[in-house]
């Protein structure tokens, strides 16, 4: 009888990862599925990255020199698409997967099971999506905002393939979130009550009710386009007495979180770096808690400031205004309490805290130009030029992008057991930093100037700086490759790196062993 | 000694000038890439709320970002190697919440306030509909009857580099929409097909032009001259190809101009309701063939054997008057016959009739003639 239970403990103790394929295909391990999504969003975000390039080199000058206007309109809508569902997302949830469990002390996801189906069905959706370049009538055309009627009477025919990858990516988010939320209320170690979690948990809590309260309004948005494209309905067609704006209303409704669901994990991650490389406490955890809260909340109420030009009523433009400017106050404050971490810290610039201090500054500049286009009057002359393109990229590159690269760099000795390149690292970054500021700063200019977005060709007024913005857009491009080629050394092999990591780290994840063993937690540790 | 002194005067003089030169041509190059400050007191208005707000954002960025760089700068493990213990403090806290909106309030005010003047939908001295098609605009002056398309004219040959790009590149159109200075122009803007969006950036006027609904912008417009403007939402293939231009002229001029346009479009509107004879049409005709048309088709109707069809003979100009119109209108896709659609209807009558009366055409075919109001039924059919 004891030589039975010692065989089942051996059995246990040798679990491990299945071998081959099998193990990608059919783990329900949470670092497994967490490594998935990581490598998934890389993949999409070189593919999305090469549109960006072919987009860029076209507007390199003026004239019509590489691609056709029909062609360039496929490639601005999949850029935006993948970049967004295929690239900042999953490499979230990624990091969640990875990260949630041992940050609460807890073995693994609550429903491991959905977490690979989740995640598989990804490369599926992805897989439609990028077919339709080479159906009959191209790829989707129509932005990835996907205006109707542009994007029902007008679009291709691929574009039912596009609303079913979209369906696709909405039940993998939803799935992912509930996945989250249950793993984060139900799992947490004991001790670990809700106002001592960790900044990135708590900021994915909020993320994944984001996703569950709008991913439903977005299959809702693409489902009225089926029927009208397919079914004789007239949801957004006037002749039909449907509604062009009603469109718009629904989509921004789904969208405007869905900017916040792209911003909410930065923050918990970039808290954490700068706690870290400054080994001092969290200035105003709980003001930080209370302000990532706030501005959820507040998402929900400012999406028509997308939409300031359709012409709705002069309260409703007033109503927009002012609830989009008080957004301002939560962001203020974090910005301000990760500067008051900093201040009287004893800091190091490792590579994750370079990216983390960028990320401050630069998702800052885009929270300036997002407070000038809340300002309506002003918004009539930015609305749909190269200043907001400029804008939004200053928040999603900078922004969103930055951060999980930082936490890449922050996290990647924990998950593979090796320091990286920290010279590599550091050229990366400031590569990545000039790129990124030589690419998009000049853009506000052109669009003050009167450039509008998602045009193939331009006035020649425009000429100087295009080429400016080209060229860096292809010295970021390919610095990502070099990104690329870090990680994979860093995953072949490196100085070791003890459990602990770095000198000023907190959080459960450093006290176990690095590489984190395949199983953590799997007795739940004591939180005072 | 008064050598070198002149010549550290000469120096300075010099300096300055080139100094101020090239101050200029900074501020000259700046104002180029900031918003414009346009051609009305609203646009002005815009301008001045933008630069506030700029400015604003400027000087918090100039003290948070100071802050956060001194921390960066003097609070190195280095300099500091042991950092402070404090993390929380509930009065800096309130502060940084409290004055930030503080500052929003004094934003939010006179944009407020530019908002409410924006807004006014009162009819004007002249009014304008003005509707998106893919991809050119069409405006109708409503007091006048008058009414015209504004296509891009730039030639493909500069878009696709094959010839230099003139001045006023994707920013050239056939026909400019005219507005008196001083008059308050009303527009009401709606579209065809797809949604598009008229923006005039010197008017500070941005508004979509949304199928089925009619948005209203207003502007009254002080100094004569040219503005150019852009559809700014994407629709379509040749988004970025269909640009805006404004004419504004002093009262006079423009009641020269509205008048010129609509005797043209009283002549236009006889021409066509007039009962038209094969033998006047042919005349007409004739000379439209000539510059349109003889280039592929030859003077005596035969065309060039296996390059360009002939029409003499040709089963469409014989017994299709149906199809000749449709071929006509839309051209052929992949062959070297374009739409002449721009074409009046009188002067389209025109030229089909003369092929279908000329080289023997009417005896062999039915010879039936087509009129002006065939064409004006065939567009009317098409929308």
């Amino acid at each position: 009888m004891s030589a039975v239970i010692e065989n089942h403990h051996d059995d246990h103790g040798h679990h491990g990862p299945a071998k081959g394929l099998k193990r990608w295909f059919y783990t329900t391990n949470h670092k497994d599925i967490g490594t998935l999504y990581l490598w998934f969003s890389f993949a999409m975000f070189l593919i999305g990255g090469a549109m960006a390039m072919i987009i860029r080199a076209e507007l390199f000058q003026p004239g019509m020199q590489i691609v056709e206007p029909e062609f360039y309109n496929q490639m601005i809508t999949l850029h935006g698409l993948i970049m967004i569902f295929g690239g900042v997302m999953p490499a979230f949830v990624g990091l969640a997967n990875w990260l949630v469990p041992m940050m609460i002390g807890a073995p693994d996801m609550a429903l491991p099971r959905m977490n690979n189906l989740s995640f598989w069905i990804l490369p599926f959706a992805f897989f439609v999506l990028l077919s339709s370049l080479f159906m009959e009538g191209g790829a989707p055309n129509f932005g990835w905002t996907f205006y109707a009627p542009l994007s029902t009477t007008y679009a291709p025919p691929s574009t039912t393939f596009f609303i079913f990858s979209v369906h696709i990516m909405g039940a993998s988010s939803i799935m992912g979130s509930i996945n989250v939320i249950v793993t984060i209320m139900n799992m947490r170690a004991p001790g670990m009550g809700l106002m001592k979690m960790p900044l990135f948990v708590w900021s994915w809590l909020i993320t994944a009710y984001l996703l569950i309260a709008v991913m439903p309004v977005l299959a809702g948005a693409v489902t009225m386009m089926l029927m009208d494209i397919h079914f004789g309905t007239s949801f957004f067609d006037a002749a039909g007495g449907g509604d062009p704006v009603l469109f718009q209303h629904i989509f921004w409704f789904f969208g405007h979180p869905e900017v916040y669901i792209m911003i909410l994990p930065a923050f918990g991650i970039v808290s954490h770096i700068i706690e870290t490389f400054s080994r001092k406490q969290l200035f105003g955890y709980s003001s930080m808690v209370w302000a990532m809260l706030s501005i959820a909340i507040l998402s929900f109420v400012v999406w028509a400031h997308h939409m300031f030009t359709v012409g709705m009523p002069l309260a409703a433009e007033l109503f927009f205004m002012w609830s989009t400017m008080l957004i301002a106050v939560p962001t203020g404050v974090k910005v301000f309490n990760w500067i008051a971490t900093m201040f009287k810290g004893s800091i190091t610039f490792e590579t994750p805290m370079l990216f983390a201090c960028a990320f401050v500054v630069l998702f800052t500049l885009g929270g300036f130009s997002g407070l000038m286009l809340a300002i309506t009057p002003a918004d009539f002359q930015y609305h749909d030029t190269y200043f907001v393109v400029a804008h939004f990229h200053y928040v999603l590159v900078p922004g969103a992008i930055f951060s999980i690269m930082a936490a890449v760099y922050y996290w990647i000795p924990k998950w593979t057991g090796n320091m990286y390149d920290e010279r590599l690292g550091r050229l990366h970054f400031w590569l990545s930093f000039i790129g990124v500021n030589v690419t998009f700063f000049p853009q506000h200019f052109i669009g003050l100037a009167g450039m509008p977005r998602r045009i193939p060709d331009y006035a020649l007024q425009f000429a100087d700086w295009n080429m400016v913005s080209t060229a860096g857009a292809f010295l970021f491009g390919f610095s990502q490759v070099f990104f690329l080629f870090i990680v994979i050394k860093t995953v072949m092999g490196g100085k070791k790196a003890t459990g602990e990591v770095w000198e000023g780290a907190r959080g459960l994840e450093w006290t176990v062993d690095s590489p984190a063993p395949y199983h953590t937690f799997g007795t739940p540790p004591k939180v005072s | 000694m008064t050598n070198v002194r002149s010549l550290i005067c000469s120096f300075k003089t010099q300096f300055t000038v080139i100094f101020f030169a090239l101050s200029n041509k900074a501020i000259a190059e700046w104002d180029e890439l900031n918003m414009t400050q346009g051609a009305t007191a609203i646009s002005r208005e815009v301008y001045d709320l933008h630069m506030l707000i700029f400015w604003i954002c400027v000087a918090i960025g100039v003290l948070v970002f100071g802050v956060m760089f001194y921390s960066m700068y003097a609070f190195t493990k280095k300099k500091n190697p042991v950092a402070a213990t404090f993390h929380e403090n509930t009065k800096v806290e309130l502060a940084w919440t409290i004055i930030p909106f503080l500052i929003l309030i004094a934003m939010a005010v006179p944009a407020s306030k530019t908002l409410q003047s924006i807004y006014n939908d009162e009819a004007g001295d002249v009014n304008i509909q003005v509707v998106g098609y893919q991809w050119k605009w069409q405006y109708r002056y409503l007091e006048d009857d008058v009414s015209f398309f504004s296509n891009l004219t730039t030639d493909l040959d500069e878009i696709y580099n094959k010839v230099p790009k003139g001045e006023n590149y994707l920013q050239e159109v056939d026909e400019m929409v005219v507005i008196p200075a001083g008059k308050k122009v009303r527009f009401l803007i709606t579209a065809n097909d797809v949604i598009h969006s008229w923006w005039m950036p010197a008017f500070a006027i941005k508004q979509d032009a949304i199928p089925g609904f009619i948005n209203t912008a207003w502007t009254i417009v002080d100094e004569p001259g040219l503005y150019r403007g852009k559809c700014t939402e994407l629709c379509g293939k040749n988004h970025g190809f269909m640009p805006i231009v404004v004419k504004v002229v002093e009262q006079d001029e423009y009641d020269l101009w509205i008048n010129d346009k609509k005797a043209a479009a009283i002549a236009m509107a006889e021409l066509t309701e007039k009962d038209w004879s094969a033998a006047e049409l042919v005349e007409r005709g004739e000379s439209l063939y000539v510059t349109n048309c003889v280039a592929c088709h030859q003077v005596n109707g035969q065309g060039i054997a296996g390059i360009f069809p002939g029409l003499a003979g040709s089963d469409v100009v014989l017994n299709d008057k149906a199809g000749q119109i449709e071929i006509l209108m839309e051209g052929i896709q992949g062959a070297a016959m374009n739409s002449f659609s721009y074409l009046s209807e009188v002067e389209m009558a025109a030229v089909i009739t003369y092929t279908r009366q000329s080289w023997g055409n009417a005896e062999k075919g039915d010879g039936e003639i087509v009129v002006p109001k065939d064409i004006v039924e065939y567009k009317q059919n098409k929308i």
